[in-house]
């Protein structure tokens, strides 16, 4: 039989099916059926402390707004005794998930403030989250903000949580980094327990008639994956932090890539939406029967296996490459 | 035992006890008791219990009628019942209090007295309403303060259940229900000891019970009726007894002793007064000053004022008495006297003349007015009516705190006299309702009470604005009791929180020499200075003031706080006033921070910590010079081209000098000249639109949805230009028709509230820069005196010729001169704009019933009203009558305008041979359908009076009289959902039946918006209210699918946000129709917890949502074998969580209730669902009665 468990952040997994966040991780139930599907852990969707706040500022907007003004209204609102506001939701979805599954469960958190992601994080981890994923979901837009600016952020807020919990604490990062590598051992140095790699940034998009902004979401497909790919392998071997693969993973084969060049698990979310739940059952068998037809023991064995360091080319991921397929490029047209 | 110390308002007060002694509370909303119905609500939300330890039914009633009507019932069938009402209220439960009362039920009912709507409504307090109700059987005890508010709530409850007689336990509407005090909260052990058991299972067993059945409610013959109706005596004999039995019980558990009647005064007074109600406190505190002088003066406070008992009154009576004055805070016109005072004159003319008169001589007595509608009372006015009975020929039937110059009732009285306690703090604040100054007031008056052994009272004055209004707090701290139930005019602390005040008000003028004086002000200390008007540095120097200025804004706005300078202000009062050592201030503000704001979530919490923080390093003190130099002074509160009436009356409302008004100044039946809105200028907009005549495409739908009728449009000659201001702009006009002319778009400065509305309306974008639109927010000061000034030439633009125009269209609509504008309504209120369309569609011909409601406050409040006249000197003529009878209002309207018309018309007829048979006849087949024909008939009878005038027959003078009932009026119906859908339901069915031509225009908020947000049959499901904290369980109510079922009256449901041309069609279509039309309007609100600017966006998602269907359903179609419903708007397309979920009234149920948010979310988004599946059958049902058969394919 082959053995498809494997570990992250400390903690062992039957498998490398994660699910990583998306609304249907709101679901208790979903939860339920995300483990009867066969995924070995699932990270539940960020507490955005930004969003906590914008949530606080609205009410207290609102619930102000036109007040002791009139004499005949002084108030529109009855006065509710609790706006559960604030991360009590979120922190008792953990613990019913906690209740319903075996399988670990991840926290993930978005802060704004150097408070928030330690005060967060510590009520994620009393909450019963077996590992805490820090989404630095940040896009520096002010000009006067440098790259090692925003890096050291990184690294002095993986260090301040890492001080203040004793669960594992992985780090979610975009693709945006000048020396990707460099950063990646520095948060690994700081204590990260593991990167997931990458967060993926939704763009808007463009209403030419109405001359408006569009919110967008499109979902993932594999081709996304390649990028995460060539990092993974690029960086197995280089860094004690364990490496997770978000974004692209659809099928079997794609957790298959991302098991040989390094990755400990590989995070679905797209895939789940499109296809359902059950999408995970239809993976784990393919991925069993893939490894089974081509001989494989363990996900352990091929693990890290089409790393930068473990291919006999390893100029394949590096800019020698570039040139080579462009020239390839040129050639075929 | 020890009781809490706590500071609430008088409201909550009794409803603290009447909650807790009650098992069914049937409630509606009514200035100024609403707050005890909401407090109840809010408590049995929480499932806070009642002494048994069961939570109390709270159940919203359709109008005080029905509550009424309920409690009654709920009393027979043996629950303990309670309600709160006030004016109006009170008025419409009489009938059931009758029956109550004649059952001897025991009940109280809690009463915010308020004056009654005689020559104008008036929200504020008097005791009109509880007079009114004084021969109903119900015993009448009052209550004079805060405290008493909650004292007397249980007395009157262990009262009735002892007397079975019920009572109507009342307080002074707004002065004391509205005041915010330091009372001793009564504990549920004093309630339990106050309510026997046995008395409560005796009301039970008396109740209705098919167990042991008896009938009650008989009819009764001349047999029968007057014995039976004498029967109850020996229980209103008994009842004083039983008061003052349980007023002395009261005092042996609590302390405080009460009497029927409470004499304060030396034991050998002279003078006495006696009166009822928060007047009693301030005249005790005159009667303890002028004590100290050694005047032989006294007060005697009326509890129990029915059954009035003669003998305990004339007991409270000093033997040495020489004269009293009754005091009624009431008017009875016609009568030989007020009612306390005939009471009065009653038991001392009985007593005379009873075998031992308890007086050495006859007491001269004497009655007075005082107080109508919370006028002033003041120790000035008090020492004035004791100085009055010292004269040897004192004035009777006088009046206190008015000059009357008319009948000359009024006292003269000394405005210097004072009697303020030196010891106290007397502070008053001016600041906007959208700053949070009273809020920040409140919170002040808690610390204080709560953390200080200080007494404490805070009273707050409100204007009549719902944008912009200014308000006014009064507090007192001190270490003695404060029976002050009177504006602070003495002050030792002013603070004024906008800058902008200083040229309107004279701020400073209750300020006492060496008094402080805080200022928000944007020029620091060095610079403030030059930048005061003369008035204000004149206080300053002459009375010696400490001056403090701070620039509240930018530390608010720096913290993250905005607009709310409450928490930067109330810090700075810690800081200066020295109430409370500086640190332990500090620490209390916070405290109380976190006890107001820690539920809205941390951040709000560290914000406000952070202004706190903020505050002190930029607090300064200004080193006032010595001499004034200020070369400017407060503005001319109007134009000088007003008209006399605006300058001489209107002018003393604005500036806040209404009550030096002389009685002659003011008009005798309340008719008051249209259109003065226009003369108040209140510059409340910091930033205003600007016109982009470039990117114009002349739309008008920024015209269309301004909810203060600011942005107009005008097309001209260019040669007009000539006389133009230079910064006046224009742009050829996009008309066909007017190709040669001008167009400009105007926007009124002065008058603009700065909603925004229009700039997001707009849809035309700047090709290189997006966000600049054809219209664009910008400040308002620097451009503020040219754009008055091209406002001023833009109305001398001669109007469009309505003929010219095609008003099925926005774009033509916008050309209309609106007849209602600059109205005190919420910046970006979604109602005005469909009010400002009746009035430029039919202005010059409507007559307008308006139902009491936000539309009547904001379209007939002093001191300016919005309704306008235009250049013809034509315009609505509008009115408010009540708020239950609108439609029965508006249809009697209709039915004098047919009766005149038909009138005129027959004499038109007789008189055909001296008009002239052709005239006559054109008169008579006249087609007034259109605008052109209205017309062509105002010419005709123009001619037709110039025929007439000179004739001295009785026919031709009553012809001359009727003429203009000849040309066609059109009678609009106008009011909200509340009324609409409850209390003046019944009438509006009624008057939709009736086959008259009316226009009935629900403007639909689906919420109470004027009383402050309660549940109507119209709040949707899922959406919270007060009355439905829980979320509305139900679906609103389809009313426009319920009248669509007489088949005979014009439905429209419209949302201009979603469909403006639908809009406008469907006004059109309800004034052409030749009956009854009922148009329902989608109206955003304040209420709903979302930002008024993106209105229309919300407008338009509720149609898309399909939460608000577009219809249009025409019974003329019927004639032409049309389906007479058509169907405006398409199949829902948006999830109703994308519609609702933009709104606070439906998000704050998904924070504080999950669960039960989703269900009833799913429960809504299927009655959407369902409705308009429902719709879709009907519309494709042909007339014929068989359905529409698909075609079918292929």
């Amino acid at each position: 039989m082959v053995d498809l468990s494997t570990t992250y952040l400390g903690l062992t997994l039957k498998n490398p099916l994660v699910v990583s966040p998306s609304p249907l991780c709101e679901k208790i139930d979903n939860i339920r059926r995300m483990e009867d599907a066969g995924a070995s852990a699932v990270v539940l969707p960020s507490l955005f402390e930004e969003q906590i706040s914008l949530e606080s500022h609205h009410l207290d907007r609102y619930l102000s707004h036109g007040t002791e003004s009139f004499a005949e209204s002084l108030t529109y609102f009855p006065d509710m005794v609790d706006y559960n506001l604030g991360p009590d939701g979120y922190l008792e979805h953990i613990r019913r998930a906690k209740f319903v599954v075996d399988i670990p469960i991840i926290g993930s958190l978005n802060g704004s403030s150097t408070g928030g992601w330690i005060s967060y994080a510590k009520k994620i981890e009393e909450a019963g989250a077996d590992a805490l994923e820090l989404n630095t979901y940040y896009i520096p837009t002010d000009p006067e903000l440098t790259g090692a600016q925003v890096e050291q952020m990184y690294l002095d807020l993986v260090r301040d949580v890492k001080a203040s919990v004793s669960i594992p604490v992985a780090v979610k990062l975009g693709h945006s980094f000048s020396a990707f590598a460099n950063l990646a051992r520095r948060l690994d140095q700081a204590g990260a327990n593991g990167l997931v790699l990458f967060n993926r940034f939704y763009q808007p998009d463009f209403d030419l008639e109405n001359l408006e902004v569009v919110h967008t979401l499109t979902l993932s497909s594999s081709y996304e994956l390649l990028l995460r790919l060539h990092w993974i392998a690029i960086l197995y071997g280089h860094i004690r932090a364990d490496l997770a693969v978000t974004g692209g993973v659809h099928t079997a084969l794609d957790v298959l890539k991302t098991m040989i060049v390094g990755a400990r698990v590989a995070m679905m979310t797209s895939a789940l939406l499109q296809h359902g739940i059950g999408h995970l059952s239809t993976v784990r068998s393919e991925l069993l029967g893939w490894m089974e037809q081509h001989e494989y023991e363990s996900i352990r064995q091929m693990q890290g296996s089409m790393s930068h360091r473990s291919v006999p080319d390893p100029a394949a991921f590096e800019r020698g490459n570039y040139m080579k397929v462009l020239s390839s490029y040129v050639l075929k047209t | 035992m020890t009781r809490r110390k706590v500071t609430i308002d008088g409201n909550e007060a009794a409803a603290l006890v009447a909650y807790q002694v009650n098992e069914v509370i049937a409630i509606y909303p009514i200035t100024p008791s609403s707050a005890m119905g909401e407090w109840a609500d809010q408590w049995a939300a929480e499932r806070r219990p009642n002494i048994w330890g069961t939570v109390p039914t709270v159940v919203e009633m359709q109008s005080e009628g029905g509550a009424a009507g309920a409690l009654h019932g709920a009393l027979q069938a043996g629950s303990l019942a309670t309600t709160f009402t006030a004016s109006q209220g009170l008025l419409l439960m009489i009938p059931n209090m009758y029956k109550i009362a004649g059952e001897l039920t025991s009940a109280v009912f809690h009463v915010a007295a308020r004056s009654l709507a005689a020559q104008a409504l008036s929200i504020f307090g008097d005791h009109s309403d509880v007079m009114a109700a004084r021969a109903t059987g119900y015993a009448l005890l009052a209550s004079n303060s805060v405290q008493e508010a909650m004292d007397f709530a249980l007395i009157a409850q262990a009262a009735t259940l002892e007397s079975r007689v019920p009572f109507l336990h009342f307080f002074d509407g707004f002065r004391t229900s509205h005041e915010v005090a330091k009372v001793e909260r009564l504990a549920p052990d004093d309630l339990r000891a106050m309510i026997d058991e046995d008395l409560v299972r005796a009301h039970r067993a008396r109740a209705l019970s098919p167990d042991r059945p008896f009938i009650r409610g008989t009819a009764q013959n001349p047999d029968l009726y007057f014995q039976a109706r004498e029967a109850s005596n020996p229980y209103y004999l008994a009842c004083p007894t039983i008061v003052q039995n349980a007023m002395d019980t009261f005092a042996r558990l609590v302390g405080r002793q009460y009497h029927l009647f409470d004499y304060v005064g030396p034991p050998d007074a002279e003078r006495v007064i006696v009166l009822m109600g928060s007047g009693a406190e301030a005249t005790q505190e005159t009667v303890e000053h002028l004590m100290t002088r050694g005047e032989k003066v006294g007060v005697v406070k009326v509890r129990l004022y029915r059954p009035f008992p003669v003998e305990h009154f004339i007991a409270a009576l000093p033997a040495t008495i020489k004269g009293i004055a009754v005091l009624d805070r009431t008017k009875e016109p016609g009568s030989a006297g007020e009612p306390l005072y005939l009471d009065v004159v009653t038991a001392v003319s009985e007593a005379m003349a009873s075998g031992s008169p308890p007086f050495r001589s006859f007491p001269r007595i004497i009655g007075g007015r005082y107080g109508l509608s919370s006028k002033e009372f003041t120790p000035a006015m008090i020492k004035a009516i004791f100085d009055e009975m010292a004269k040897k020929r004192p004035k009777n039937h006088f009046t206190a705190g008015i000059h009357d110059d008319v009948t000359h009732t009024s006292l003269d009285y000394d405005p210097a006299f004072s009697t303020e306690d030196p010891d106290t703090v007397r502070a008053i604040f001016y600041g906007l309702g959208a700053d949070g100054t009273v809020g920040a007031n409140k919170n002040s008056i808690k610390i204080i009470g709560e953390e200080t052994g200080n007494y404490a009272q805070g009273y707050f004055v409100y204007d009549s604005k719902k944008s912009g209004s200014t308000t006014i707090s009064h507090l007192r701290f001190g270490p003695r009791p404060i029976h002050s139930t009177y504006l602070v005019n003495r002050a030792t602390f002013v603070a004024c929180h906008q800058f902008s005040f200083l040229e309107r008000f004279n701020v400073l003028q209750a300020a006492e020499p060496g008094a402080t004086f805080l200022l928000n002000s944007p020029y620091g200390s060095d610079e403030v200075w030059d930048h005061l008007p003369r008035t204000v540095q004149e206080q300053i120097v002459g009375k010696k003031l400490r001056f403090f200025v701070i620039d509240g804004y930018r530390v608010a706005r720096e913290t993250g706080m905005g607009a709310r300078i409450n928490t930067v202000m109330q810090t700075c009062f810690f800081a200066i006033s020295g109430v409370l050592p500086r640190d332990e201030a500090i620490a209390a503000i916070k405290h109380a921070i976190e006890k107001t704001y820690g539920k809205r979530g941390e951040a709000v919490v560290q914000k406000n910590f952070a202004a706190v923080d903020s505050t002190l390093a930029n607090l300064y003190e200004v080193q006032a010079p010595s001499q004034v130099t200020s070369t400017f002074d407060l503005r001319p509160p109007v134009p000088a081209e007003s008209p006399e009436f605006v300058q001489k009356v209107i002018a003393k409302m604005i500036t806040g000098e209404g009550d030096l008004l002389p009685v002659s100044a003011l008009p005798v039946d309340g008719t008051y000249p249209s259109g003065t809105a226009q003369w108040e200028k209140r510059n409340i907009a910091l930033e205003i639109p600007v016109w982009d005549e470039d990117l114009c495409i002349q739309c008008g739908k920024c015209v269309l949805v301004c909810p203060h009728s600011v942005i107009r449009a005008n097309v001209y000659s260019p040669a007009l230009l000539a006389e133009a201001p230079a910064t006046f702009k224009s742009a050829p006009a996009r008309w066909r028709e007017f190709k040669d002319l001008r167009y400009t778009l105007q926007v009124a400065p002065e008058d603009c509230t700065g909603c925004a509305l229009c700039v997001e309306v707009c849809p035309a974008k700047s090709k290189s820069e997006v966000r600049h639109k054809a219209i664009n927010m910008m400040p308002q000061p620097p451009i503020r005196d040219q754009e008055a000034e091209n406002w001023k030439f833009f109305l001398e633009l001669p109007e469009v010729d309505r003929q010219a125009l095609s008003l099925n269209q926005v774009k033509d609509v916008q050309l209309l001169p609106p007849l209602f504008e600059f109205s005190g309504a919420c910046a970006g209120c979604g109602e005005t704009p469909y009010i400002t369309l009746v009035s430029q569609l039919f202005g010059d011909r409507a007559i307008v019933a308006n139902a009491t409601g936000c539309s009547s406050i904001y379209g007939g409040s002093m001191p300016t009203t919005p309704w306008a006249i235009n250049h013809d000197g034509r315009g609505p003529a509008w009115s408010n009558s009540l708020f239950e009878d609108n439609a029965e209002f508006g249809l009697g309207m209709r039915l004098a305008l047919d009766k005149q018309m038909q009138y005129a018309r027959e004499l038109v007829s007789r008189l055909s041979g001296i008009i002239g048979d052709e005239l006559a006849g054109a008169i008579f087949l006249a087609d007034q359908s259109t605008d052109s024909g209205v017309r062509a008939q105002r010419e005709r009878v123009k001619l037709l009076k110039e025929r007439l005038r000179g004739l001295k027959t009785p026919e031709a003078r009553d012809l001359l009289s009727l003429a203009d009932a000849l040309v066609r009026k059109s009678v609009w119906i106008i009011g909200g959902d509340g009324w609409a859908y409850d209390i003046g339901f019944g009438g509006l069915d009624h008057v939709l039946a009736s086959g008259r031509n009316v226009n009935i225009l629900v403007l639909d908020t689906e919420v109470y918006s004027n009383t402050g947000g309660q549940m109507s049959k119209a709040t949707p499901r899922g959406a919270v209210a007060k009355f439905a904290a829980s979320g509305k369980p139900t679906p609103k109510k389809d009313l426009a699918l319920m009248v669509m079922t007489y088949g005979t009256v014009y439905v429209a449901r419209v949302a201009m946000g979603g469909n403006d041309s639908q809009t406008i069609k469907a006004f059109r279509e309800a004034e052409a129709y030749k009956g009854p039309s009922l148009i329902i309007a989608y109206s955003h609100c304040i209420a709903h917890g979302y930002d008024m600017r993106y209105g229309m966006d919300q407008q338009k998602a509720a149609v898309l949502s399909g939460h608000w269907p577009l219809l249009r359903y025409n019974p003329d179609l019927v004639k032409e074998g049309k389906q007479p419903l058509q169907l405006d708007s398409k199949a829902p397309s948006l999830p109703l969580k994308k519609y609702a979920y933009n709104e606070m009234r439906y998000t704050m149920l998904a924070h504080s209730d999950p669960t039960g948010a989703k269900e009833l979310l799913e429960l809504a988004q299927g009655d959407v669902l369902a409705r308009w599946r429902f719709y879709e059958h009907l519309a494709a049902m042909p007339v014929g009665g068989t359905e529409k058969k698909e075609e079918p394919h292929g």
